[in-house]
């Protein structure tokens, strides 16, 4: 493969990626807490998380998030590096209780902790969009366009 | 929520080829030399791929049906060129999902502000 090939195909593209960008204030050690452990994540996502965050670890819980109580959560993690990286995969859009996701291809979630003037820069990725098949991102665009884009406020704060 | 169930359904109808269309390396690597080389014939985008003109005309025809780009006669050839408004439709989905993380990092934000 030439050259050029090559760096159309790495370029990211802008289905299979998001990218968010916010500054918290408070500092890394609090923000790493909030992040890398269970019970912190839970509250703040909504999950109710049962287990401990460790590299290989699969921790699951119910989500606490109004409408979708019913929505089994399942992180598997891929890499800690403390107060700095921390990396998990799991299922988009995984909504139906009566379906099995584990054949799946799965997307990759990172949190990136970085000291930034005031308090802490966090970045979030979420990648691999392109991988999921077609059937489940339809299902997804249905779920998000009658649910949670509603409770959106101050989207534009934090969009880098 | 505000639109209605109909309205929703649509779009899931109008997405899928979309994303079928994307689901495939040679694809998205097409999709990427169009953004950046701009419009360009079939013979300069087999060059250095490595895949069949044949296939790559197979593909191209593949990423047209799904509305993604078009093709279009520029003296005496034929170029390929990209269908802006499709692909922002299929970006759209993401920034849906991306919607959701922004919820997430707002309450993350209260989260650990109001209890240092």
């Amino acid at each position: 493969m030439t050259a050029q090939a090559k760096k159309a195909e790495d370029r990211p593209s802008s289905t299979d990626r998001i990218e968010r960008k916010v500054v918290l204030r408070a500092s890394r050690s609090r923000v790493w807490r909030a992040i890398a452990t269970a019970d912190e994540f839970g509250a703040w996502f909504r999950v109710n998380l049962e287990g401990v965050f460790a590299e290989g670890a699969t921790v699951r819980g119910r989500i606490t998030h109004p409408g979708y109580e019913h929505v089994m959560l399942e992180m598997k993690v891929e890499r800690i590096e403390p107060e700095r990286y921390f990396s998990y995969r799991w299922h988009p859009y995984a909504i139906d209780p009566a379906v099995d996701y584990s054949a799946e291809p799965t997307t990759l979630v990172e949190f990136t902790l970085q000291d930034t003037e005031g308090g802490t820069a966090l970045t979030i990725v979420e990648s691999g969009f392109d991988r999921i098949p077609l059937a489940r991102r339809a299902e997804a665009f249905r779920m998000n366009d009658q649910g949670w884009a509603g409770e959106i406020k101050n989207i534009e704060r934090y969009v880098s | 929520m505000s639109r209605s169930r109909g309205a929703a359904a649509l779009k899931v109808t109008e997405a899928v080829p979309v994303f079928a269309a994307l689901g495939d390396a040679t694809r998205l690597s097409l999709l990427g030399r169009l953004s950046v080389e701009g419009p360009a014939s079939i013979t300069r985008l087999t060059e250095g791929t490595g895949v069949t003109r044949q296939a790559i005309t197979r593909h191209l025809y593949a990423l047209g049906d799904a509305g993604l780009v078009r093709n279009a006669r520029r003296g005496r050839e034929r170029v390929w060129e990209l269908n802006l408004k499709r692909l922002q439709e299929a970006k759209r989905c993401l920034d849906q999902i991306a919607a959701q993380w922004d919820a997430a990092a707002d309450r993350l934000k209260a989260f650990v502000e109001e209890d240092p």
